[in-house]
């Protein structure tokens, strides 16, 4: 196990009555790509200016490459970051932007052209050079901005939402672009997004940030498959919410009837006692789809609904379905066959889905409140 | 077609009646007695009512060594007042622009254009009152000890500087202000992350980002201040020798309006020619200037 690059023990920052990081503990071992995935206001960004020094903790220490940053000024710091607005200097060409930061640590003129020079062609954009910034198109001017922050050979990278900018077409190319980038120069990344699809794509480990707190720190696939608590179940990819009564337990296994009578099966996590308010989570995917009740797997329960809208998105559609007795809406995906390629609103369905794989969580105060509201 | 054409004097006529009241102004109020100056400069009286063309007016400004001392003066004064109100006001500037911000920051810019309600000649008079031998510092120096004798502290360059620096900060102010706020923060943050301190990044970005502002401010204040007559001739009496000062006794106090009018070109010459080099020194073009500030 290599060393850790960033190491975060009890990291507090408040702003007036708002605690916007909360005693954090966390540590990013040495060439990972670590993505901080919350909805905005989670207190991320105060987090990542901490980490880059500008913005002073209230308590806890950050050690970067295993020295603490306490009293260390931002140009001090083997930190560099990328900025969400990518804050390219316009009043200089790319070669002088990238040559910056050489400049200030008092390297020679001939030697920073070079080394600039070298950084450029490794992002593809020796030939951008003398071109000023406003010349570049998006990519660019986000490869200009790496290269900036990657020629000081820093220990670790800080990226603020730098793909937040872009188009939808460029943000999918550059998600690529940015994990080749990583893996070339094999430099530690911190990556802060609220965009989950860019956590899970780009990282390999991601700390779900919400109310200033980690909910959970794991691998993409950890997070997406076993959350381990409503929030990340909720946040990390697309799930049905389903908030009800704990009715029946079994071992691993809950029974969870909604309020207005609906009741399905759910594995449990944490502990759940009978009479316990919960929220069981399913995603369309798990949830399987028929006509007729042979189609399904067999020793499921069987639940009918009623289409109510066809949600086409290629490979990504779905149909939203009400259950029958509640009218409630659940979201499930469609079949890549394009069995279900004729599916109408109005039509009545079967559908199930393994218990196993849906998940259910004590609800949070806050949370049953909100469901009861 | 005829119809395209009409349509065509028709927007003409409209553009050339917007414009007249611009093209009225600077044509009967700028160009022609620009152009009646010049003739007037450019001429001798030879008798009485009669007049020959002659460069006599400006051959007397090079011969007189006291008019073109002034002048020299006046012009080395007006750059020393320009620096000066850049130094004051680009602190002050980047207050208003990125530390106070919003309500403080309007605050702020308000108090700096208060002062500018009252007239000038009010506000120079408020300058003598506290200055003069007889006024309120003096006698506040006498009362700290400091000074055994209330000391004069009017007519001395540095009491013109003053003057001319406080007259005409708010003009600096404006267009430094408006320049910084156009400066986002994060190239500042950039910058320090990439490993610059505060020096640095105020001469690789903050300057660099300014620099239309900061010329603007420098022209408009340049110009003014060579310009200005009521302040030198308050606040340094006797001993301000301004050029101003000797264009007003060359049309007032001689009536040799010749000479006057000769003069008065001489500063323009002056100011366009140092308003010229300026731009070249600092590598930035007027229209460019004045259209980003």
């Amino acid at each position: 196990m290599s060393a850790a690059d960033l190491v975060a023990d009890g990291v507090v920052k408040r702003f007036a009555e708002h605690t916007a990081v909360d005693s954090l503990s966390f540590s990013v071992e040495h060439g990972g790509f670590f993505s901080i995935l919350g909805p905005s206001g989670c207190g991320k960004t105060t987090l990542l200016r901490m980490i880059a020094g500008f913005v002073t903790p209230d308590a806890g220490d950050i050690a970067i490459g295993g020295r603490s940053m306490r009293g260390v000024a931002p140009n001090r710091r083997p930190v560099n970051m990328v900025f969400q607005q990518l804050a390219l200097f316009p009043m200089m060409n790319v070669g002088e932007n990238v040559a910056y930061g050489l400049a200030r640590r008092g390297i020679a003129r001939a030697e920073r052209t070079r080394r600039s020079l070298a950084m450029l062609e490794r992002v593809g954009l020796a030939h951008a050079a003398h071109k000023r910034v406003d010349e570049l198109s998006g990519g660019q001017r986000q490869r200009v901005a790496i290269a900036r922050s990657l020629v000081l050979e820093p220990t670790l990278l800080l990226l603020d939402e730098p793909l937040g900018a872009l188009d939808l077409k460029l943000r999918e190319h550059m998600k690529i672009e940015l994990k080749q980038l990583q893996a070339a120069f094999g430099t530690t990344f911190v990556y802060i997004t609220h965009d989950q699809s860019e956590a899970l794509v780009l990282s390999d480990r991601v700390a779900v940030m919400n109310g200033g707190r980690f909910e959970q720190v794991g691998t993409p696939q950890e997070l997406y498959y076993r959350p381990r608590t409503p929030f990340v179940a909720a946040f990390v990819g697309a799930n049905n919410r389903i908030p009800g009564r704990a009715t029946i337990r079994d071992g691993e296994r809950v029974e969870v009837t909604t309020d207005d009578g609906w009741s399905i099966r759910a594995h449990a996590e944490g502990a759940i006692a009978v009479g316990d308010r919960v929220e069981a989570f399913v995603r369309p995917e798990v949830a399987a789809l028929a006509r007729d009740a042979g189609d399904l797997p067999p020793d499921a329960v069987a639940h009918r609904g009623r289409v109510t809208s066809v949600l086409f998105d290629g490979a990504n559609s779905t149909v939203l379905v009400a259950e029958e007795r509640t009218a409630r809406e659940i979201r499930i995906a469609l079949p890549q066959t394009g069995r279900f390629a004729d599916l109408k609103p109005g039509e009545s369905v079967l559908f199930s889905f393994d218990p196993a794989r849906a998940a259910c969580f004590q609800a949070r105060a806050s949370e049953a409140a909100a469901a009861h509201g | 077609m005829a119809e395209r054409a009409t349509g065509r004097i028709g927007a003409g006529i409209g553009l050339a009646l917007l414009l007249a009241p611009a093209l009225l102004w600077i044509t009967l109020l700028i160009v022609l007695p620009h152009v009646d100056l010049a003739i007037l400069s450019f001429r001798e009286r030879v008798g009485a009512r009669q007049y020959a063309p002659s460069l006599a007016q400006y051959a007397t400004f090079f011969r007189e060594p006291l008019y073109w001392h002034v002048f020299l003066r006046t012009a080395v004064m007006s750059v020393l007042a320009t620096a000066l109100t850049l130094l004051v006001s680009f602190p002050i500037a980047w207050v208003i622009a990125k530390i106070a911000r919003g309500r403080s920051g309007s605050f702020l810019f308000v108090a700096c254009l208060v002062p500018f309600w009252v007239s000038e000649t009010v506000r120079t008079l408020g300058w003598m009152i506290l200055l003069r031998q007889s006024g309120v510092l003096p006698a506040l120096l006498v009362r700290l000890g400091l000074t055994a004798a209330p000391p004069e502290l009017l007519y001395h360059d540095a009491t013109i500087l003053l003057g001319l620096v406080y007259t005409s900060m708010l003009f600096m102010l404006i267009p430094l202000v408006s320049s910084l706020e156009s400066l986002d923060d994060s190239l500042i943050e950039a910058a320090y992350d990439l490993g610059a301190g505060g020096g640095t990044i105020l001469r690789t970005i903050v300057v660099p980002h300014a620099a239309p502002g900061i010329t603007a401010g420098c022209i408009i204040v340049f110009m003014l201040t060579l310009g200005n007559y009521l302040t030198p001739t308050l606040l340094g009496g006797k001993n301000s020798q301004w050029f101003t000062e000797q264009i007003y006794t060359q049309f007032i106090t001689r009536f040799n309006w010749e000479q006057g009018a000769a003069f008065g070109f001489l500063l323009l010459a002056l100011s366009t020619a140092l308003v010229i080099l300026g731009l070249r020194a600092t590598g930035q073009r007027f229209g460019e200037v004045m259209q980003r500030s």
